[in-house]
This record gives structure tokens, sequence and C-alpha cells, in this order.
């Protein structure tokens, strides 16, 4: 017999890696978040870059560069959520008394210090998107040249903000098996890419914690809309739809959850969309039990009841 | 092979009638795939396991959110209406996860083997190995839940040319590796006696939901059009309808709602039979089966 494919070597209690322990929703103690909201709506904005010379390395994140290169119609449209569809979204959000966390490729902040400005002017939660989306994280990709990444967007971006960013989210939601130590090394609070939960929970590193924030991808507007080719209604109610289970499970006593939320301008900012996004947050907030919250405010109300794991 | 040599054919307007207990039209099943996803599997199973280089953090989380948060919101919607599961059980969950297979066991649910991981495909094995992968399962499960495994279903939908043959060495009664019809159809198998089950890919959350991106309330309708339609030739010849899960899909705050909806619908009609797998497969095999071999032996049944 070939016993390669009869070899188990992490059949085991628990998840097949080291980075954090297995937890269900349902066993974990209930999270209160301040002034007994049930849930908190955190929305995040991506503020990326596209480079017109990106190569699939070794694939292309969703919304990145299909066409044959030059793709002018893929990069220009994408950066119409530069040039206008970001200033959609703040004026929606502006209308509602709402502040976003911006995940923030560092080549945004070096080409266009106007959009920076309107963010930090606006006290938007800046979170580092690493460098570009032309350059993902990856298995293959050497310790120091990732670590050079990381260290790279944490400065440019620190920079611009004026103060350290606490969170991460990685171009493309794509790790090495390094990524988690290397964002804890550098100093990094929070990471968004893993997909796995509603809650915030803690990940382990040799080089020390992070919180692992539940950055929605299933309710994202480049899963719903681009990938699954939806219309902004059916959008608008799975957005809702989830809001309201939400809300019951937190009304039945088992703690605050998150709706979280992924607004991008390249997306969601054209016209025939916005509306729609504006009618969707006025219902959400017309509803008692709402904590409006960026991604440090719901990890540093995580971090004060949640023991940390050793 | 041309064909599988499986089953002969047997059209819907000329064979057998089933009749159910208590006089229902449909027997209705639910089949939760609970799966554990290796980070890292092997190389060289015939297909990548994953769309992305190791570590593919984004799809090994994506499935990792049905054992963290989706199967408890399946569990709990299925209990809410009396409905019992039958859960193709990847049997690594017992090792990895114990407290959510114990669950399933407090609830009553059926449990039958979907391989050890879904990362962990059978193409190309011999039938030893096969064999292996088959008694792991069925006694890993026994092990952990008392309960003798009755069906299979290969791992993320893997095969070889023979595995239908070696079911019956390991006490189990049906396959659901086939989805040819909407009532079970006896198997032909070197030795022994196997059936295939309904089962489903065409109303299956994952390539409903998941790959082709339709709306929760979408596959609400298109399940319970399904199930309306069988219900209705249900009247003639009794039928079954499969409602295949996968937590990490319906699992999600946005579409568990379209879960309940479905369950109303379908406990609130009268002529249903609510059934595990295996309840399905032991009727059969009690009042219709020596009749389907009969009719397939005699000069209606065609052959392919």
């Amino acid at each position: 017999m070939n016993t390669g494919r009869l070899t188990y070597r992490h059949r085991r209690r628990g998840l097949d890696h080291d980075w954090f322990a297995h937890e269900t929703n349902v066993r974990r103690a209930p999270i209160a978040w301040p002034g007994g909201k049930r849930v908190a709506l955190w929305i995040t904005v991506p503020v990326e870059f596209f480079p017109l010379d990106a190569q699939p390395q070794p694939f292309r994140p969703l919304g990145g560069l299909t066409l044959g290169y030059p793709d002018l119609w893929n990069y220009s449209s994408r950066d119409y959520g530069l040039r206008v569809g970001i200033y959609r979204i703040m004026r929606v959000l502006d209308g509602l008394g709402l502040r976003a966390t911006a995940a923030t490729n560092a080549s945004v902040a070096e080409r266009h210090p106007r959009v920076m400005d309107e963010i930090i002017r606006r006290n938007w939660e800046i979170m580092a998107n690493g460098v570009d989306m032309g350059q993902l994280h990856y298995g293959k990709l050497a310790i120091e040249d990732e670590r050079r990444l990381i260290v790279r967007a944490s400065e440019i971006l620190a920079n611009a903000a004026g103060k350290p960013i606490a969170g991460w989210h990685s171009p493309g939601r794509s790790q090495s098996e390094n990524t988690l130590r290397l964002l804890a090394e550098t100093g990094f609070e929070y990471v968004t890419d893993w997909a796995n939960d509603d809650l915030p929970y803690t990940v382990t590193t040799t080089a020390g914690q992070l919180c692992a924030m539940p950055l929605t991808y299933e309710l994202s507007d480049r899963l719903l809309l681009v990938q699954h080719n939806l219309m902004v209604e059916d959008y608008e109610a799975a957005v809702l739809a989830a809001f309201h289970r939400l809300l019951a499970e937190a009304e039945q006593n088992r703690g605050g959850r998150i709706l979280s939320l992924s607004i991008s301008p390249w997306i969601l900012g054209y016209p025939h969309r916005i509306a729609t996004f504006e009618r969707l947050l006025g219902r959400i907030l017309a509803t008692d039990g709402v904590w409006h919250a960026n991604g440090t405010e719901i990890v540093t109300a995580f971090k004060s009841q949640v023991a940390s794991v050793r | 092979m041309k064909d599988p040599g499986r089953y002969d054919y047997l059209p819907l307007i000329d064979r057998p009638i089933i009749r159910w207990p208590n006089g229902a039209r449909v027997a209705f099943w639910v089949a939760p795939n609970i799966e554990f996803y290796e980070l890292d599997p092997p190389d060289g199973q015939g297909r990548p396991l994953w769309p992305r280089p190791y570590p593919d953090v984004l799809n090994y989380s994506l499935r990792d959110y049905g054992n963290r948060a989706g199967v408890w919101r399946v569990m709990e919607a299925l209990e809410r209406f009396g409905v019992r599961a039958s859960v193709s059980l990847n049997a690594a969950m017992c090792d990895h996860m114990p407290e959510i297979v114990d669950e399933c066991v407090r609830l009553k649910w059926e449990l039958f083997s979907h391989g050890i991981y879904n990362t962990r495909l059978i193409y190309g094995m011999s039938e030893d190995e096969v064999r292996h992968v088959i008694r792991d399962s069925v006694e890993t499960i026994k092990r952990h839940s008392g309960q003798s495994v009755a069906g299979w279903l290969a791992p993320a939908l893997s095969s070889t040319e023979t595995f239908f043959d070696l079911l019956p060495e390991f006490g189990i009664k049906y396959t659901i590796d086939m989805v040819p019809d909407d009532q079970p159809v006896p198997i032909k198998v070197r030795s022994g006696r196997l059936i295939s089950i309904p089962y489903s890919t065409e109303i299956n959350d994952v390539r409903v939901m998941g790959v082709r991106g339709y709306p929760a309330d979408k596959w609400a309708a298109m399940m319970k059009a399904f199930f309306d339609q069988v219900y209705r030739e249900g009247a003639d010849n009794g039928m079954v309808v499969c409602m295949p899960l996968h937590p990490f899909v319906v699992g999600q705050p946005h579409r568990i709602d379209a879960l309940n909806d479905i369950l109303r619908h379908v406990t609130s009609h009268d002529h249903v039979w609510l059934a595990t797998a295996r309840e399905i497969a032991d009727w059969y095999y009690e009042h219709n089966y020596d009749a389907a071999v009969t009719f397939r032996a005699s000069t209606k049944a065609q052959k392919p």
C-alpha cells in the first residue's frame, strides 16, 4: 500500500496548526459591548491601488486586473474608487455620523495624500492593507522580503496617520506561514485575514499575540456584487438578514455580536448603488442596540474581557 | 469503462411502486456535511485541494467557519423543527472536534462516513487503500459515537471504479455517491447488497449559494419548488427529497433564516416522512429492494 495519503500527521484534538485554539461561538463567554449594545457596526473601507503592471504573484486577488496588459479598463475603474467613489462613501457616512476603518494600501498614502487627508480629517482609523494589490503575501515569499513589505507598509501609513497602526489586512487576504509572526513582531495588534468567525479571538505567535478580527468576506461587496454578480438589492437583503440574526442572537443573552461590512469605493461607490447602501445603513441605525465602532475600539473591548491565552 | 455499470435503466414511468410509512408521499432527509479540510494536505491527489498555494488562509478559514460558528446554527434550526439529520462526517472530526460529534449524537442524528478528511481524495487508490479508509472511518465513528455506520459518501466527491464493491464488506448499506434518481436504486456489487439513496448536487447549498452565488432566498425558493413538485408526484409513487447542507455555507448569519424557512415549509405538510437516510434504506430493503431487483430482471427493464 502507498501510505502517503493514509498517514495523518495532525489528526488530534483541535486544529491542524498552532496559531490559535479551536473554539466555538456557542461555548465562549459572552462579550459585552459598551453601554450594553447588542451589535457592533464595524465598517471597513478598502483603500486600494491596483498597479497596471501587477503580475499574478502567485494569483490575482479578487478585483485584480484581468484583461491583457495594459488593462486600462479595470485599472481606471479601480481608480474611479479613489477619484469619485470614496468621496461618495464619505458623504454618506458623514451624513449618518459614521466613521470607517480604512484598510489602506501604503501606495495610496504615497500617491494620494489628498485621500489620506480626508480620511484623517474624519478621524477614520487607518488599517494597514500591505503595500498595494500587486504585492501579495504568499507561501513561498522569502521571509526577509515579507518583513520588508510589512515594515514598509507600517512605516508609510504610521507616518501618514501620525500614529502607530494597530490593524493589518493582507492584500487579497493572502498570507504566508510567517505573516502572523511578522505582524506581531512589527507591533500590530490585530489582523483581519481569517474568515472563520463572527467574533474576535486570540492568535498566538512566537513573537507575541494578535487579535483576529472578523472582517467579513461573505458579506463583502466584492464577493456579492463582483464575484457573484448580484444586484445591490440582494446585497442589502443579505446584510439586513445577517443584522437581524446577529441582533436576535445577542438578545438571547449570547453576548455582543459584530456586523462587519466591507465597502469598496470602486464597487459600492458607484452612482447606481450608493443610495441603496445609504438606505441600508439608515435601517440599521434606526434599530436600538447598535454600537458604532472602529476596529481598535472593538479589539479594546474584547481584550478587556477575555483573559489572554498564553 | 464507458458506463459505471452499477444500475439498470429504469424509467420514471415504468417501475415498481414505493409506499412509505403512514402513507407519506415523500421521505425527506437532511444531510449536513461536517468536514475537516487540512491546511496542508498531501500533494498529488488528482486535483488541487486549495485554489491558492499553501497556506490558503482565506479558503481554509471559510471552511473552518462551519465548525466554529455555522454548525451550531444549523443544529438549532433542525432541532427547532424536530428534524433529525444524517451527517456526512469526515471521521477525523471525531478526533479534532469531538464536541461537535457529541452534539450530533445528543440530537439523535445519524452519522455516516464521508472518509477521513475532505482533503484526502480516493482517486487512484488501490482497493486495499480504499478499504483502509473505509475501515478507519467506520471504526472511528463507532468508537466515538457507538453508531454502526450504514452509509458512505466519498470525500470531496472523489471516486474509484470499484469502491462500491468494498462498502458492503464493512456493513455499509447505502451510498450517496451518485444522483441518478429521486428514488432509491439498487446498486450492483460483487457481493452483498447496496443501494443508492437520493442526494443532490443540483440544490446543494454549496453549489447554489457558495459556487454560483445565488442569494439565500433564491436557494430557499429552489428547495421549496423541488419539494413541492416531488410531493405532488409522490402521491403516485413514494419519493425522496434530500437537502444537502454545508454549515460553512448555510450557517452564515445572512443565510440561516433561509434554512428555517425551508424547514417550516416542509414540516407543514402532512404526508412527509422526516427520516434519516438509514431509516429510508432499512424501509427500502424490507419492502422494496426485492421487488426492484425482480423487476429489473424482468423483460421490462432495459439495458442501457
